[in-house]
C-alpha cells in the first residue's frame, strides 16, 4: 500500500492540529447607507448576521469529524474559517501553530496551499485542465510553481489511489461526477495537508457513489489524515468518528459517532467474554 | 522563468477553450500591428527613395544651372522681338567661384548642346556634353571600354569623344567604336571610350530635369567651346532665334556635408549679383535630403499615429473580452484562491492571458505587416516599401504593452474577488 495509507500509529495521534477559542463570525450587510432615493432612512440600516456566535473546539491529528446541522446553522461558515478562506470577526484560531486571525491575505493563501485540502460539493475542477493538471493545481501556488519529478510521481500515485491512473489526460467534462470527486480528493492530498475539509462532498452524488467516496475518505483517515466534513445526511455522517451538531451558530452537541459507540460496545463485550 | 513559461502554456489552454472568441479578439491587434508596420514601411520606402535620388546628386554638391528667363522677364528688360538671347552661367562665374569660395573640393563645368550625332549613315538625336575629366565621377558613370576624358584632352583641345552606351549601339551597331570617328556638328571626333549603361535619373523638380546619360557624347569642354561657340541658332515658328549660353551647369563639390550650409551663401554672394535676371538656378541636394528626411519623419509620425489608434481599439477589444472572461470564470478564480493562489497569482494569470492574446496578435500582425507593404508596392505604381526592424519591434512592443495596460484592470478585478463569494458563483 502507498505511503499515504501507511502513517498509522506513529504516536502523534493526540497532537492538536486545530484549536478554536470563542470563535465568532458576524456578517454586516449594509442597506442603503449610500445616497440614492431610498438612502435616507436615518443613516441606513445595517443587517447583522451572527453566523457563528462563540465556537470553541479542538481537533487532534487523525480525527474524522462530521459537522451536522440545519441549513443556515453556520456549518459552511465554520468550514471556511477552518480552511483559512475567511478570518473570524473575533476569537482565536490556531492551525498547526499559526494564529490565523493574524495572517494577511497572502499568508492565508500560503497556509491554504500548504496545509489544507479542500473537497467541494460541486467538485470544483478546472474545466480546461486535464486530470493531472487539476491534481497538481495546489502545487503551482507553492514556491516557484514548478512541478518536481517527485511531485510528478506523487501525482501518479494519487491518481492510482483514486483509481484514475488511466484517465490522466482526460478533462473534467469527460468524467462522471464520482470520478470528478475522486480527482478532487487526489487534489486535496497532493500537498499532504494537515486537515482535509469537505463541504457536502457527496451532496451531488448518488448513494452508491457516495459510499464509494466515503470509504475512500475512511481509508485516508485510517492512514492518519485528519478529515472534517460537513454533511446533511446522517448515514454519511456515520462514517465519521466524531459528530458535531450546530444550531444558530453554536455547537449544541459534540460526541463520538454511533459507529464508534457500537465498536466500543463490541470491544467491551469482547473483554467481558474474555 | 519556468513558472512564467508554465503559466503561458496554461494560459494558452484557457484561451483555446474559446477559439473563435480568442481569435476574433486577436484580430484587432493583428490588424493594428500590421497597419503600423505597413504604414511605416511605406513611409520608410519613400524616404529611402528620395534619399537615394538626392544622394546620387551628391550630398556635398551644390549645383547651378542656367535657365532660360521667362518671356515676361525678357520683355521687362526691354528686349527686342528678334534678338540674341544671352543668359545663364558664364566662364567668369566659374572662375570667380573657384577664386573666392572656400571649402571646394572639386568643381565641374558643363556645357550641354542638343545636336545630331552621326557616323556614316547612322544618326541619333543626342546630347553633346562638353566637360572635364571629373564628369564621370560626379555622375557615377562607369567606363565600359577605353577611357574617359582626361586633363590633357582638355588642355590640348583634343577632338576626342566618349560615347554613352545607347549612342555607341546606335552609331556602331556592328563595329567596335573605339578609334572610329563620329560627326558632331561639322567636325569629326575620335571615339576614345564608351560608358556602361546607366539608369536614367528621375527629375527632382526645379531646373534638374530627368537625365538619360545613355544618349550622350562627352567631349573636352575646351574643344566644345572653340568648335561650337556660345551661340545656338534655333528656327522657331518661321523666325530665327539665337541663344547665347556659356555654361549649362556648374557643379561645386564641397569638402564635407558639414560645410554645405555655411558655404551656400558665399557661393550665392559670388554668383548671384551678376545675374539680376533670373537665369540661373541653384540646387542643394543636401538641403533636399534634409527636407526629405523631415517630411518623411512627419509622414511616418502621422501614418504611425493613425495605425496606432487601431492598436488602441484592438486593446479596448481585448479589455472588453477579458472583463467578460473574468466574470465568466469567477468560480475558477474562487477555486484557485481556495487552493492557495495569492492575489498576485491571479493577477499574473490573467495578465499573461491578455499578453499571450496580444502577443500572438502581434506576431501574426508582424507576419502580415511585413507582406502587405511589398504587395502594395507591387501593385501601386510609384510606391516603394521598406520594412525596418525598428518598426517591427515598435509595433510588437506596442501590442504587448497594449496587452499589459488593458489587461491590468480585468486582472486586478479578478484578483480582488472574495474567494468565498467567487466559489459560490454559478
Ligand atoms: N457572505 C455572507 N454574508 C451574509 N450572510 C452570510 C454570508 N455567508 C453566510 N451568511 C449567513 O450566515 C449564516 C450561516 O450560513 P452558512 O452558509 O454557514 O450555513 P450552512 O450551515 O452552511 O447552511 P447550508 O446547510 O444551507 O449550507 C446564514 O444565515 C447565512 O445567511
Ligand atoms: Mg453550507
Amino acid at each position: 500500500m502507498s505511503d499515504i495509507f501507511s502513517r498509522k500509529g506513529d504516536g502523534a495521534a493526540d497532537r492538536v492540529v486545530v484549536r478554536m477559542t470563542d470563535l465568532r463570525k458576524t456578517y454586516f450587510m449594509g442597506h442603503g447607507s449610500g445616497g440614492g432615493l431610498f438612502g435616507k432612512r436615518g443613516g441606513g440600516e445595517v443587517l447583522t448576521v451572527h453566523a457563528l456566535r462563540g465556537v470553541s473546539l479542538e481537533f487532534r491529528e487523525g480525527e474524522y469529524v462530521a459537522i451536522m446541522g440545519q441549513s443556515g446553522s453556520g456549518k459552511s461558515t465554520m468550514l471556511n474559517l477552518l480552511g483559512c478562506l475567511d478570518r473570524p470577526t473575533s476569537g482565536e484560531y490556531i492551525l498547526g501553530g499559526y494564529d490565523v486571525a493574524q495572517l494577511d491575505d497572502d499568508e492565508l493563501s500560503e497556509v491554504r496551499s500548504r496545509s489544507i485540502g479542500f473537497i467541494f460539493q460541486s467538485y470544483n475542477l478546472i474545466q480546461q485542465y486535464t486530470v493531472t493538471e487539476n491534481i497538481q493545481l495546489p502545487l503551482t501556488y507553492q514556491g516557484n510553481g514548478i512541478i518536481s519529478e517527485e511531485a510528478q510521481e506523487r501525482t501518479m500515485e494519487l491518481a492510482r489511489l483514486v483509481g484514475l491512473h488511466d484517465r490522466l489526460d482526460h478533462r473534467p467534462n469527460q468524467l462522471s461526477g464520482g470520478q470528478q470527486q475522486r480527482v478532487a480528493i487526489a487534489r486535496s492530498l497532493i500537498n499532504d495537508p494537515y486537515i482535509i475539509l469537505a463541504d457536502e462532498a457527496t451532496g451531488n452524488l448518488d448513494s452508491a457513489t457516495s459510499y464509494e467516496i466515503m470509504s475512500m475518505l475512511g481509508k485516508l483517515n485510517d492512514a492518519g489524515k485528519t478529515i472534517i466534513m460537513v454533511t446533511h445526511e446522517p448515514d454519511i455522517a456515520e462514517y465519521a468518528k466524531r459528530i458535531i451538531r450546530m444550531k444558530d451558530g453554536v455547537i449544541v452537541e459534540d460526541g463520538p459517532s454511533p459507529r464508534m459507540l457500537v465498536e466500543l460496545d463490541e470491544e467491551n463485550h469482547a473483554e467481558v467474554v474474555a | 522563468m519556468g513558472r512564467i513559461l508554465r503559466s503561458v502554456k496554461l494560459g494558452m489552454k484557457s484561451l483555446m477553450l474559446h477559439k473563435l472568441r480568442s481569435g476574433l479578439t486577436v484580430l484587432g491587434i493583428v490588424f493594428g500591428v500590421a497597419a503600423v508596420i505597413a504604414m511605416l514601411a511605406i513611409a520608410e520606402g519613400s524616404r529611402r527613395e528620395a534619399q537615394a535620388r538626392f544622394q546620387m546628386l551628391g550630398a556635398t554638391n551644390v549645383i547651378y544651372r542656367s535657365v532660360k528667363p521667362s518671356d515676361e522677364a525678357q520683355l521687362s528688360t526691354g528686349g527686342r522681338p528678334a534678338r540674341i538671347l544671352n543668359y545663364g552661367l558664364k566662364y567668369e562665374d566659374f572662375d570667380r567661384i573657384l577664386a573666392t569660395v572656400p571649402n571646394i573640393k572639386k568643381i565641374l563645368p558643363i556645357r550641354e548642346i542638343r545636336k545630331q550625332i552621326r557616323h556614316d549613315e547612322h544618326a541619333l538625336d543626342g546630347r553633346i556634353v562638353g566637360t572635364t575629366k571629373d564628369y564621370a565621377e560626379f555622375n557615377h558613370l562607369e567606363i565600359e571600354r577605353g577611357r574617359f576624358l582626361s586633363q590633357h584632352d582638355d588642355d590640348d583641345y583634343k577632338t576626342y569623344a566618349v560615347l554613352g552606351s545607347d549612342t555607341a549601339k546606335k552609331l556602331f551597331p556592328y563595329e567596335d567604336p573605339l578609334g572610329q570617328a563620329v560627326k558632331l556638328g561639322s567636325d569629326y571626333y575620335t571615339v576614345i571610350g564608351v560608358t556602361k549603361e546607366r539608369a536614367s535619373t528621375a527629375g527632382i523638380g526645379g531646373s534638374l530635369a530627368a537625365q538619360d546619360y545613355n544618349k550622350d557624347v562627352y567631349i573636352p569642354l575646351s574643344s566644345c567651346r572653340v568648335r561650337f561657340g556660345e551661340r545656338i541658332m534655333n528656327f522657331r515658328s518661321g523666325s530665327m532665334e539665337a541663344e547665347e549660353t556659356q555654361l549649362s551647369q556648374i557643379t561645386i563639390q564641397l569638402t564635407s556635408t558639414d560645410v554645405v550650409s555655411q558655404t551656400v551663401p558665399i557661393i550665392k554672394g559670388a554668383v548671384e549679383p551678376f545675374h539680376p535676371k533670373v537665369d540661373i538656378d541653384m540646387t542643394v541636394p543636401y538641403d533636399l535630403i534634409m527636407e526629405a528626411e523631415r517630411t518623411a519623419r512627419q509622414y511616418a509620425i502621422i501614418l504611425g499615429t493613425i495605425a496606432s489608434i487601431s492598436l488602441l481599439v484592438g486593446g479596448i477589444g481585448i479589455m472588453n473580452i477579458m472583463l467578460a472572461t473574468v466574470t465568466e470564470r469567477t468560480r475558477e478564480i474562487g477555486i484557485r484562491r481556495a487552493l492557495g493562489a495569492k492575489r498576485g497569482d491571479i493577477t499574473q494569470q490573467f495578465l499573461i492571458e491578455t499578453v499571450v492574446l496580444s502577443g500572438v496578435g502581434g506576431l501574426l500582425g508582424v507576419a502580415i505587416g511585413v507582406i502587405i507593404p511589398y504587395a502594395i508596392a507591387q501593385f501601386v505604381a510609384e510606391t516603394k516599401a521598406q520594412v525596418t526592424w525598428n518598426s517591427i519591434i515598435l509595433a510588437f512592443g506596442i501590442s504587448v504593452a497594449v496587452g499589459i495596460i488593458f489587461g491590468l484592470y480585468p486582472a486586478n478585478r479578478a484578483a480582488n474577488m472574495d474567494p468565498i463569494e467567487a466559489l459560490r458563483h454559478e
